[in-house]
């Protein structure tokens, strides 16, 4: 993370502060605008400390059938870049927001290529940083110069079988946290919790960056093992974006759905709490 | 570090979980497939089996008709009907002895899933394709010959029910099971090492035609002539040549409705710089509804190569049109007794062109497929 480390402690950095981070997931503008709007801020009320906004892209990699479902609704319901810069302006929380989206829509945005007018706009709307899954760290560096440019952060997603000169290039230019993923697959909620976690956060030990573990946590439980296993937060996508699934199917009253969202953010952060509880004393190199 | 670098286009554009399981296919590729031992074995498959040499054919009733010579590279006569078992054959090869015992595919009209599972039955390996639901119901005689093959045929229902949503659901397999699949790609696209090394597997085309060429003319052609959709066999014809600097290629696009309307699958020469399906490359603008004639130029996107070649001028591309393609379709069956496919056709358009509008004496098209899959699309414009 280089030279980022001596800035001052910013919003991402305060998020983790706790080491029991609960960083949720939602796809914008699923399954219309108004209502994704509701459900963000529940999940804020709920104790969300960060999170992730995905800007819908037609031509998702590696997504599970969950998180492609909730993709296709926010594009049913026109949801843009444009629109998703807006969404961010109308957002009534105080947590920092990262924006997850894949790198053809950061770099055809705006009337010149490359990243530069995607960032200089997520910078206006106030997004704190950005997870790009298809952006290789090695092919990485226009956008993390326009994030250094504009002070924003730029996550990076780890792998069970990331080692090598790629986890390297990934420290190198990582900032914010960074994500770790629990076992291989596509993203989707399941009832194990994978072991690899522990071997992913064991390479990662001697890196002075907050670790957030996702894919596959899906209830408390999960989410306290996880923070045990000393994970300083836990990200959850599928198992928010199923509630939503749910109440769109049965028409339920978005009220209803948002206290749902809440009630199952609250039961995550409180797990991700007791896991840290659990953690035996810290022992950083 | 950068892989597969076409003048900035191509590269490894895949979430991390993909990055190892595409870093040990290109030591494989590098350290197997490149042996003389493998060429060997390819070699033996590609004639045996697939039917190599194919022959290089005078067109000479289409020539005197418009005043130079066509030539024609018969891909049309391999083994299922297309150049794909080219590619197909040599990365089942490739998996098999680098210890997977499991393919999988994406498939759009089922052209490639059928050489898939073709090779999958040869080679005793587990085979499972990706097709989307929509594409299973108008290509059912694909579906039926993939079966009988022995192939796992896997209606992809998400999203759009298409071809990308076949390649995601695929992506998703093989982020799975990395340990014992290979993911078997269909043209020039996707991430490396498939650019490169589908088009090796697919540069005997060129390879062949060059020499066929000299043997029979004394001289190179003028012109090489191919339809581009992802882009493979366009850039197995063009490979042998690249340094030939007489030797003009041409790449015919899905035009469609015409390359300034707003459907059609030219991203070459209408369309702009993007990153997708794990490349950066050519990709059509978002206002534009992908469409082609023929199913396998349907595809919004093209392989990184080709976006280089345009970039530095190597290769001139243009749309032909959805009549434009037809009327080659047609014209090429009644004046030589010969079907073409419906992507073929677009080549032969172009060609046609050619002959009519410069002075290009000797033309190369690769007729890359037979038109047998396309009589219900014939039947039904020509009234048959």
């Amino acid at each position: 993370m280089g030279d980022t480390s001596e800035a001052e402690p910013d919003a991402i950095a305060t998020a983790f502060e706790d080491e029991s981070a609960f960083v949720p997931y939602l796809a914008v503008g699923d399954p219309t605008y108004e209502e994704s709007l509701e459900y963000v801020e529940a999940l804020a009320h709920g104790g969300a400390d960060l999170i992730e906004l995905g800007l819908p892209f037609s031509e998702p990699m590696a997504e599970g059938p969950t998180i492609q479902q909730a993709v296709t609704r926010a594009l049913e319901s026109g949801m843009t870049p444009e629109r998703f810069f807006e969404f961010v302006e109308d957002l009534e929380v105080d947590v920092p927001l990262v924006c997850m989206t894949y790198y053809n829509l950061i770099y055809q945005y705006g009337p010149s290529e490359g990243p530069q007018s995607f960032v200089e706009r997520a910078a206006d709307v106030g997004l704190e940083g950005f997870v790009v899954p298809d952006l290789p760290a090695e092919e990485a560096g226009p956008l993390r110069e326009a994030c250094d440019e504009f002070g924003l952060d730029l996550v990076f997603i780890v792998a069970p079988t990331t080692r090598g000169d790629r986890l390297e290039e990934m420290m190198d230019r990582v900032s914010g946290y960074v994500y770790v993923q629990a076992r291989l697959g596509a993203t989707g909620a399941r009832d194990d919790v994978s072991d690899q976690t522990e071997g992913s956060l064991d390479r990662l030990a001697g890196w002075e960056i907050p670790k957030a573990v996702g894919f596959g946590i899906k209830n408390g439980e999960h989410a306290e093992r996880i923070s045990a296993a000393g994970a300083d937060g836990i990200i959850v996508g599928s198992a928010l974006v199923d509630i939503v699934a749910e109440g769109h199917e049965e028409d339920r009253p978005v009220e209803e759905t948002a206290e749902r969202l809440e009630a199952k953010a609250r039961e995550l952060k409180d797990g991700a709490l007791d896991g840290t509880e659990r953690l035996p004393e810290p022992e950083h190199p | 570090m950068s892989h597969g670098n076409f003048e900035g286009y191509g590269g490894r554009h895949v979430p991390d979980p993909l990055q190892e399981p595409l870093e040990q296919l290109a030591t494989a590729y590098d350290e197997i497939g490149t042996s003389d031992e493998f060429q060997a074995d390819l070699r033996d498959l590609l004639e045996e089996f697939a039917g190599r040499p194919t022959p290089l054919y005078y067109a000479g009733n289409l020539s005197e008709r418009y005043g130079a010579e066509i030539y024609l590279k018969r891909e049309d006569l391999l083994h299922g009907g297309a150049h794909k078992i080219n590619n197909a054959l040599g990365q089942a090869l490739l998996a098999k002895r680098a210890g997977r015992d499991r393919l999988i595919a994406e498939t759009g009209a089922g052209q490639h899933g059928t050489a898939t599972a073709m090779v999958g039955a040869l080679l005793g390996l587990e085979t499972e394709i990706y097709m989307g639901k929509k594409d299973v119901q108008r290509q059912e005689m694909n579906v039926f010959r993939m079966r009988l093959m022995g192939a796992e045929v896997n209606e992809v229902t998400r999203g759009g029910e298409g071809l990308a949503d076949a390649v995601d659901a695929a992506l998703e397999d093989f982020a799975e099971n990395v340990e014992d699949t290979h993911y078997l790609v269909g043209s020039v696209v996707g991430p490396d090492p498939f650019p490169r090394m589908v088009r090796d597997f697919q540069s005997v085309i060129g390879t062949e035609a060059r020499e066929q060429f000299l043997d029979r003319t004394g001289e190179l052609p003028d012109a090489a002539v191919a339809c581009v959709g992802g882009g493979s066999n366009a850039i197995g014809l063009f490979h042998a040549f690249r340094d030939d600097d007489d030797v003009a290629f041409y790449g015919a696009e899905g035009g469609g409705e015409g390359s300034d309307s707003s459907r059609h699958a030219a991203p070459l020469s209408s369309g702009k710089d993007d990153v997708i399906h794990g490349m950066k490359t050519r990709v059509i603008d978002e206002d534009v509804d992908v469409h082609s004639v023929s199913a396998g130029l349907d595809y919004p996107g093209v392989g990184p190569e080709h976006a280089m070649f345009r970039a530095v001028g190597r290769c001139e591309y243009s749309g032909v049109t959805d009549d434009a393609a037809l009327a080659a379709f047609r014209e090429l069956s009644e004046t030589e007794g010969i079907i073409p496919a419906l992507e073929s056709s677009h080549g032969l358009a172009r060609a046609i062109q050619l002959a009519e509008e410069t002075d290009h004496e000797r033309i190369l098209v690769n007729l890359s497929g037979r038109g047998d899959k396309d009589m219900e699309t014939a039947a039904e414009k020509f009234d048959l």
